[in-house]
């Protein structure tokens, strides 16, 4: 199932996020997901995320969707040329995977092997020029495809509370111009901010997913403010986190937080995006906090 | 080493407004330029009565060295509405960052060729990537100025206005939108889906 069909059905589309392993045995992302995710619309695999070298996406997304789960495959720019990630588009599809988010990704150096090649040969615009290209048969090369073309409901991200807020917008424009159908935003901790982009970004006509990350910590909520381009998490959510330790620790006060963002900007999203970052288990309890 | 090459006639003239200060830059002596070419553009945009001034000279990636030879031209780059410029990609940036009000339009694709290059430029880099940006993005070039080399835009990782790959660097696309906004020139960020060619990358 495509979740632009629900998009259009006018539904609030919820996604959440899981990452593939460091290793062989991805049992564990599985029973989780198929545990606290199953009650939501579909979930996004990582790819590489953070350029730390993990199990590919995609066969990530065909154990999910075995599992009955609808899997959405992430797919970036940082390590395949224009070949190898039309190739995977097309296993993809030919794995009945059919939901995909373009990413330009993070730069190698980011990552656990800061000596690799960065490839960025295409970036998050042109990849989905280039799946519109395989959807009508032909691929970049201008080379008719063989048989039955792919179709995806094409996905792609916008970083909402960015500090460069109008380089954010004109490259959002750029990936509607190049075929994005819905949009998940970067964590927002600021409603007021979402709320502001969403007046700029509603005149592209296209579904925004918000973006929600549960603060686990004060801790990480700092780090996240000095290292995590896009995300701010204003002082007084930090000083909520920090006064009662034993509510952070149990989870209680980030997802009241994750909640209360999640209220105040669902007037003006079409559904939201929660990256969990380990605590799927509180995915279940943040969506019954939040109304949905 | 590098080579120029003028870009198409139709490319250039979409780019220009009515009144045009030329350059020419014949370079270091390791470069090539498209004399006869550009020579034949600059009669035609003559007669075309578009031309308030041109001048021909050397190593405009020397800022100091360009005003003083400038300097004389004041007059005309000023009636001016656009400064067309036929050089090195390094050439196009320097003329691009001395005049913040004007559009500066790069008339050359510039290609690498094996061996030295001629000059080593402080604050400007041109890859040689044989298909010049430099009109879409204000005259700062995508290429080098962004850590991705991205030509389609600003990725999720600016934060501050610096690159995420490197705080000590400012964001390349952030400086590209500051520098459209100013220059009005924010449809840039419209241009049809920018592709890389490779095949006209010898570095690569
Ligand atoms: S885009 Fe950059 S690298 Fe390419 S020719 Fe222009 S200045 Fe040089
Ligand atoms: S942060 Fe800016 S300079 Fe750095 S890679 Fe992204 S767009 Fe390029």
């Amino acid at each position: 199932m495509r979740i632009t069909e629900l998009f259009d059905n006018g539904q609030f589309v919820v996604t959440a996020e899981v990452g593939p392993p460091k290793g062989i045995d991805a049992s564990h992302v599985v029973e989780e997901a198929k545990e606290y995710l199953s009650g939501i619309t579909a979930v996004n695999v990582t790819d590489n995320q953070s350029s730390v070298m993990r199990m590919g996406s995609l066969p990530a997304c065909v154990m999910l969707k075995n599992a009955g789960l609808t899997p959405i495959l992430q797919l970036t720019c940082r390590d395949r040329n224009r070949i190898a990630l039309q190739s995977e588009l097309l296993g993809a599809a030919a794995l009945g995977i059919d939901n995909i988010l373009c990413l330009t990704g993070d730069h190698t150096k980011m990552g656990d092997h800061p000596g690799a090649k960065p490839v960025f040969d295409l970036d998050s615009v042109s990849l989905l020029h280039t799946v519109c290209q395989l959807e009508k048969g032909v691929d970049l090369g201008g080379n008719e495809l063989v048989g039955e073309a792919p179709k995806f409901a094409k996905g792609a991200v916008v970083s909402p509370c960015s500090d460069s807020v109008d380089a954010q917008l004109a490259k959002m424009e750029r990936k509607v111009m190049a075929g994005a159908e819905y949009f998940q935003t970067q964590a927002v901790f600021d409603s007021e901010k979402f709320i502001q982009f969403m007046e700029k970004a509603k005149q592209f006509g296209k579904p925004v997913q918000l973006g929600v990350i549960i603060p686990k910590s004060a801790g990480m909520a700092k780090f996240m403010n000095k290292n995590v381009a896009g995300v701010h998490v204003p002082q007084e959510m930090i000083d909520a986190l920090a006064a009662d330790k034993e509510r952070a620790k149990a989870g209680i006060t980030g997802v009241e937080i994750a909640a209360k963002i999640i209220k105040e900007c669902r007037p003006y999203c079409q559904g939201v995006h929660i990256m969990a970052l380990g605590w799927e288990a509180k995915v279940p309890q943040l969506l019954e906090l939040a109304g949905i | 080493m590098l080579i120029t090459e003028l870009k198409a006639k139709e490319t250039i003239a979409s780019q220009l407004g009515s009144k045009v200060f030329v350059i020419f830059c014949h370079g270091c002596k390791e470069i090539r330029f498209p004399e006869k070419e550009a020579d034949d553009l600059l009669e035609e945009l003559t007669a075309a009565g578009k031309v308030t001034g041109s001048i021909t000279t050397d190593y405009i990636c020397d800022p100091d060295q360009l005003k003083l030879r400038l300097e004389k031209f004041a007059a005309a780059i000023e009636g001016a509405d656009t400064i067309l410029v036929a050089s090195c990609g390094v050439g196009v940036q320097t003329v691009a960052s001395m005049f913040e009000s004007k559009k500066v339009v790069a008339a050359c694709d510039t290609y690498a060729l094996p061996g030295f290059q001629g000059v080593t430029p402080l604050e400007h880099d041109c890859k040689q990537c044989g298909e010049c940006y430099l009109n879409l993005t204000g005259g700062i070039c995508p290429l080098t100025a962004c850590s991705k080399s991205l030509v389609n835009g600003q990725c999720g990782g600016c934060k501050d206005g610096k690159c995420e790959v490197d705080p000590g660097m400012e964001c390349g696309w952030e400086r590209i939108q500051k520098r459209l906004a100013q220059i009005g020139r924010l449809d840039a960020l419209k241009a049809p889906i920018q592709i890389r060619n490779y095949a006209t990358d010898v570095n690569i």
